[in-house]
């Protein structure tokens, strides 16, 4: 067995899991108000009142977190050429045929695409909750701003989720990937296969 | 009223003049909208302000703060001009016919007989003509120049458009707009009603004010008539229920006149007050003042008042002058009255001049507030800051307050504007030691009585027999009170015509006021309510609600004075032969034998309309009154005079004779003359009123009125604001010659600036609601700002026109 | 707060049918503004009925007081001075408050089920023990009515006084408006009085006076009689044409479905993207490459 290659460290993953559980929490309990379907999932948060009560402080939980790991890790998520050919091959990528893809940095075009949804999305989100924020900052804006603010605040959310489904999904069905934010560490194999440029640039070879 | 409140509806044209009925009479004013909806009736409200009755009238015209007057002789002048006029009744229900002495004259503004030194008439000058048998000449035609029409003709032809336009600044169309309507209602299928409150009376030509809108209802032919009259709106739910008994110092209930200090004289006193007819078969209903008198009398002193006695007239007060509210102040300031017991009364912000009213009570040797709230009077010697800034260790004076019970913790009866007496029940008991102001009235008695049969006096009998026949002493009973004032047989009472037919047996309560005598077999203590409470019972508690006319005069509802009548002069609602004007409008008609109707007939009920008797019964000529007589201190004919602060400095009717700039006759204190303001540094007229929010300076004890209305402010219109610098909420000092106020300003195109003359007037509007006591946010009593100065006739103070200043702060 | 619960029209944040067994004619409230002397006896008959105290505030100069709506003014007067035509004032007066739409926007936007509900009589009613606070509700009025309390963050509003009607009285208001401005009955009736107070003003000189029954919120269960109907706004501001905003619809009409089903979908095509496709597992020779 091969040495396993560090691809997170203890802060970075511990940075990540605030930011999903704050994740976790703030979708559940902003679903729970989306619709009539979720609404049940208020009783996950103590109740409706509860539930509006805390769904924006964790909403800025994991704005404050988002943006430390956003930090960390923006000079990743910079597109390159390989990045516009792995996406002219996504088809290939999704149908499991990675032969011939290019040599890939830390990310591929689609974790960065995510990244970039995130780092647009966050801030919108803390934007428009602040202004529909109950009873804190709502009096003080405008009946038009708070609607737009409501549909904007819901629009972008679900562009979130959406992409965080993809997101564990893709976790999921890469094999390999989960330990890498669990345990911090990837296998040769994996790092050599899904991200070659960054295996190289870690391992020298 | 001469009408009633629910009979507004039956009006065609209201018009609303010195008075704001929807913001000071919201509830009453819904008859107003009845008419409007119901009847397609018009609304024209004329007033300084655009006010609350104005947002939905059809009709508004502007008008400078004390020119009433001058609007309305020039609405004389129109309708005379105009043959707008209702000739028939006219010629034979008003004195328009009657001929005045030939020594009557009217010079300059001033009418014969003035006593420049007294600010006083010798008004012997201002009477009738009499022929040989005593009765007053008359010519039918009118034509004669000294009769009343022709006299009044020539007195009001000096109101033109042009000079209304210039006296009171409404725009010379607007006058004519609003003459025009109302000289339609001539007609005699038209009516006309005019509702009016204390802004015609607080003026120093308050009565006349009232008198002009007479004269005006008379020649349109509307008084006495379903939808007309004079209706005076009153201020409180049972003012007209004090007025009735005896607010004005010179009358006791009834409106039976006091006896002055040289009428020593009992049969004098009574045969000058029993005013024998000035023209034939005439009523003249004053001839039974004995009756009343000597009724009340045996209510006052029973058994003790006897034919030898003359009735305990001797045991009678007997005034030297008039004792109103400004009077009573003056001595009070002069340090000629000691004690004051002040009951349901606030004068501290109720009496012009606040800076008069406190140096006046802070020379009282006691004074004793009995109020179901604290008042700003009870407090008058505490510091307040600037809001009441008195140094309380240099005041004397001993205040002694006796929390009272509120309305609804009282059983009673009121009396409304409509002269309806309702009884009521009381809905709660009063908090803590709170006690009815009967009960508290009644222990002061009682103990000066015993104190009186202890250690004597300089004149115990008054006291010591006065009736007091209540079960329990000290606390009179409402029931017992009412039925002693209603009135009651003391001996059988027989019919004049037939002396086998007992009327009222000896202990019976009596049906009505023609059973009172004047040989002391009877007592009422006010005979317009006599019958109120009969052997039938308490009338006044009635509460049924059938009308069978369908004009809403409901007959069985309370007990309406006098004798259940529901609208006064109705004898004038019918032509000559007895026929309604109007037959859709019946009151009353003549049914070939006698009158019958709907209502109670202001009229014999056997005068048959050949024998000429004139509907206004009161008066010993018959007919109503566009020349006063004798009637008023200030004139028989209205005329304009300025307010005592005039934005002119001298009367534009009459700018030569500085005189008359002013009411020459009202009385002005030597104090207060010297604190009248002049335009030169107090350009602005102000006028004071209420708020519907608030009732007077009570509910600014009141949480929700307080919600409603929460804090102090004044109004003033948008080009004076800007020519000062003032924007919307800005704070402003509002100053007159005898203090200043701080408000919030309301700048608003309600009010708006009037050309009088060529000069342009601006008018400041301030509410009075605010104090120094109460939960609304505290202000300053607008009293610091009026003058102390009042009508001529009834000396109601002259809060509705004065001279400010006012500055941003 | 009221009293029915089986005559429920609609319901918020609720996808099925209400309890709807009970009938009841649908009411309005009718303001005839040609007749209010906005002597307030309203706002203080719905705080008498409703024990409502709002703070004693301060005049920030107009009559207006208190200034605005709140939790504990659930209706004030606003007062306008305008002159339609030129020289000829008017003092319009609006009682303010609930409108009552047919077609509520405050219960479209509330996400909590059962916080507001319309009953079959046209009444829209806050049910604050369901309220959350968000304030939802004030986005979806067309009116600018909700207000959220400082004191309890939940959405307070006219009931209409749901409670007196429920058991056969009119509302506070109605009952206390001393000169008939205000007036109540079956929608029907409403209409038809308002017809006649509109032939009556038309004599007097309003040739554009109408009833104010807004179709864009299918009608209201608070209707006006203006003097003006061609210019509401000229009562404070009375919206001419109010709707739900579209944004409001865009947010909580087709669109909240749609985007559960692209959720669902996302899940769905996640799960059988690894059971057609499988995982993607690194190749065992890749790693002793």
């Amino acid at each position: 067995m091969s040495k396993p290659i560090q691809r997170y460290t203890a802060r970075e993953r511990s940075n990540h899991w605030v930011v999903a559980i704050a994740f976790i929490l703030a979708g559940l309990s902003g679903l729970a108000l989306f619709h009539p379907a979720f609404f049940f999932l208020t009783n996950l948060f103590g109740g409706g009142p509860w539930t509006r009560i805390l769904h924006p402080f964790i909403g800025v939980v994991m704005f404050l977190f988002f943006m430390a790991m956003a930090a960390r890790f923006w000079r990743f998520n910079h597109f390159t050429a390989a990045d516009r050919q792995w996406m002219a091959r996504i088809g290939d990528v999704i149908r499991n045929r990675d032969q011939g893809l290019p040599e890939i940095g830390k990310y591929n075009a689609g974790q960065k695409y995510l990244f970039w949804t995130m780092v647009v999305s966050i801030p919108l989100l803390l934007l428009s909750g602040i202004v529909i924020w109950q009873p804190w900052f709502a009096p003080y804006f405008p009946i038009w701003l708070l609607r737009a603010a409501v549909v904007v605040h819901a629009l972008t959310a679900w562009i979130m989720i959406l992409g965080i489904i993809v997101h564990v999904y893709a976790a999921i069905w890469v094999k390999g990937s989960v330990r890498a934010m669990t345990r911090g560490t990837v296998s040769e194999a994996w790092a050599k296969h899904h991200h070659r440029a960054w295996y190289r640039e870690m391992t020298g070879k | 009223m001469t009408n009633h409140w629910v009979d507004i509806k039956n009006a065609d044209l209201i018009i609303i003049m010195g008075g704001n009925a929807a913001e000071a009479h919201p509830c009453g004013f819904k008859w107003v909208t009845e008419a409007k909806a119901h009847r397609g009736a018009k609304l024209v409200v004329v007033d300084p302000r655009f006010n609350r009755s104005a947002a939905v009238s059809d009709y508004y015209a502007p008008i400078r703060p004390g020119t009433d007057i001058a609007f309305l002789g020039g609405v004389i002048n129109y309708l005379l001009s105009n043959n707008k006029i209702h000739e028939e009744y006219v010629k034979h229900y008003t004195n328009a016919p009657y001929l005045v002495r030939e020594d009557f004259s009217f010079n300059d503004g001033l009418f014969s007989g003035y006593d420049a030194e007294k600010r006083k008439y010798n008004r012997d000058t201002w009477d009738y003509a009499l022929g040989k048998d005593g009765y007053v000449e008359i010519d039918e035609t009118l034509q004669n120049p000294r009769c009343v029409y022709q006299l009044m003709k020539q007195h009001y032809a000096r109101y033109t458009p042009e000079t209304v336009s210039r006296v009171c600044g409404t725009p010379k169309e607007a006058f004519l707009k609003v003459a025009e309507m109302i000289g339609e209602t001539s007609r005699p299928d038209k009516v006309m009603t005019i509702l009016y409150a204390l802004g015609w009376t607080q003026h120093t030509t308050g009565s006349q004010n009232i008198r002009t809108m007479a004269m005006i209802q008379l020649l349109l032919g509307n008084i006495g008539r379903v939808g007309g009259g004079v209706n005076a709106l009153r201020g409180h739910s049972n003012v007209q229920g004090i007025t009735d008994m005896n607010l004005v110092s010179g009358v006791m209930p009834g409106y039976l006149r006091m006896a002055a200090d040289e009428e020593q004289d009992f049969q004098g006193f009574l045969s000058k007050r029993a005013l024998k007819p000035l023209r034939p078969n005439q009523m003249s209903y004053w001839q039974n003042f004995p009756k009343f008198w000597v009724s009340l009398a045996k209510t006052f002193y029973g058994k003790a008042a006897t034919k030898e006695n003359d009735f305990s007239y001797h045991w009678f007060p007997k005034y030297d002058k008039p004792y109103d509210v400004l009077q009573m102040f003056e001595r009070m300031h002069n340090g000629q009255m000691n004690g004051f017991i002040c009951q349901g009364f606030n004068p501290l912000a109720a009496v012009p001049c606040l800076q008069k009213v406190s140096a006046a009570l802070s020379k009282l040797k006691y004074l004793v507030v009995i109020d179901p709230l604290s008042t700003e009077t009870a407090e008058f010697w505490r510091d307040h800051g600037e809001l009441n800034s008195v140094d309380a260790s240099k005041i004397q004076t001993e205040v002694f307050r006796l929390p009272a019970n509120c309305f609804a913790e009282e059983t009673g009866s009121y009396t409304n504007s409509g002269r309806v007496l309702q009884w009521h029940w009381s809905a709660a008991d009063g908090p803590g030691d709170a006690k009815g102001d009967v009960e508290i009235i009644a222990g002061i008695f009682t103990r000066m009585r015993d104190m009186y049969r202890k250690e004597g006096g300089a004149f115990p009998e008054p006291i010591l027999n006065l009736t007091w026949p209540y079960s329990i002493p000290d606390q009179p009973s409402p029931e017992e009170l009412a039925r002693e004032f209603s009135g009651k047989a003391l001996a059988d009472v027989t019919d004049p015509k037939d002396p086998t037919k007992v009327l009222a047996k000896a202990g019976e309560q009596l049906a009505s006021f023609a059973h009172l005598r004047d040989d002391g077999s009877t007592s009422s203590g006010n005979w317009l309510y006599c019958g109120s409470w009969s052997q039938a019972g308490n009338l006044m508690a009635r509460r049924e609600t059938s009308d069978p006319s369908g004009l809403g005069f409901y007959p069985n509802w309370g007990f309406s004075w006098p004798a259940n009548r529901r609208v006064l002069y109705n004898r004038a609602n019918c032509d000559v032969s007895g026929k309604p004007w109007d037959p859709s409008r019946k009151t009353i008609a003549w049914d070939g034998s006698k009158w019958t109707g709907f209502d109670v007939p202001d009229m014999r009920p056997d005068a048959a309309p050949e024998e000429d008797v004139g509907p206004f019964i009161m008066h010993p000529d018959g007919v109503g009154h566009l020349f006063a007589l004798k009637g008023m201190a200030d004139g028989p004919f209205p005329e304009h005079y300025e307010p005592f602060e005039t934005p002119l400095g001298v009367n534009p009717m009459h700018p030569k004779n500085p005189l008359v700039t002013s009411n020459p006759v009202s009385r002005l204190f030597a104090y207060d003359k010297a604190q009248l303001g002049k335009a030169d540094k107090f350009p602005y007229v102000a006028t004071t009123y209420r708020l519907t929010e608030h009732y007077h300076y009570w509910t600014k004890n009141v949480r929700i009125n307080s919600i409603l209305q929460p804090s102090q402010f004044i109004e003033m219109n948008e080009e004076l604001a800007k020519e000062k610098g003032i924007a919307h909420g800005d704070t402003v000092k509002v100053t007159s010659n005898r203090g200043y106020i701080r408000a919030v300003a309301v700048v608003t195109k309600r009010l708006r600036p009037l050309d009088i003359d060529g000069k342009k007037v601006h008018t400041i509007g301030i509410p009075i609601h605010w104090g120094f006591i109460g939960v609304a946010k505290k202000g300053f009593l607008a009293n610091r700002l009026t003058p102390f100065v009042g009508d001529a006739t009834a000396h109601t103070p002259e809060f509705k026109a004065f001279l400010v200043n006012i500055e941003k702060v | 707060m009221a009293l029915q619960s089986l005559d429920i029209k609609a319901r918020s944040a609720t996808t099925t049918q209400s309890p709807a067994a009970r009938k009841t004619t649908e009411v309005a409230k009718l303001i005839d503004i040609s007749k209010c002397i906005g002597c307030k006896a309203c706002q203080a008959a719905c705080m008498e009925w409703n024990d409502l105290r709002d703070d004693i505030g301060h005049n920030v100069g107009v009559y207006d007081n208190p200034h605005d709506l709140s939790d504990q003014s659930w209706t004030v007067m606003r007062f306008s001075e305008v002159e339609v035509e030129q020289g000829r004032l008017e003092w319009l007066i609006r009682k303010d408050g609930c409108m009552h739409c047919a077609d509520p926007g405050c219960l479209k936007a509330c996400p909590s089920p059962g916080a507001i509900v319309q009953y079959s009589n046209g009444i829209v009613d806050f049910h604050e023990e369901n309220c959350i606070g968000c304030g939802y509700c004030i986005t979806g009025c067309p009116f600018n009515i909700p207000r959220i309390s400082k004191k309890d963050h939940k959405a307070y509003k006219c009931t209409l006084c749901s409670d007196r009607v429920g058991v056969g009285l009119e509302p506070a208001c109605v009952k206390t408006c001393p000169t008939g401005a205000i007036v109540f009955g079956s929608k029907a009736d409403m209409i038809h009085h308002a017809e006649g107070r509109i032939t009556d003003l038309k004599e007097r000189g309003y040739s554009n006076a109408a009833l104010y029954d807004p179709k864009g919120v299918g009608g209201t269960h608070v209707m006006y009689v203006l003097q003006h109907g061609d210019k509401p706004e000229l009562y404070a501001n009375l919206p001419k044409d109010p709707g739900i905003s579209p944004l409001v619809g865009l947010w909580k009409g087709v669109t909240k479905p749609l985007m559960n089903l692209g959720l669902g979908l996302a899940v769905f095509a996640g799960f059988f993207h690894y059971v057609t496709a499988g995982p993607k597992e690194v190749e065992e020779e890749e790693k002793t490459d």
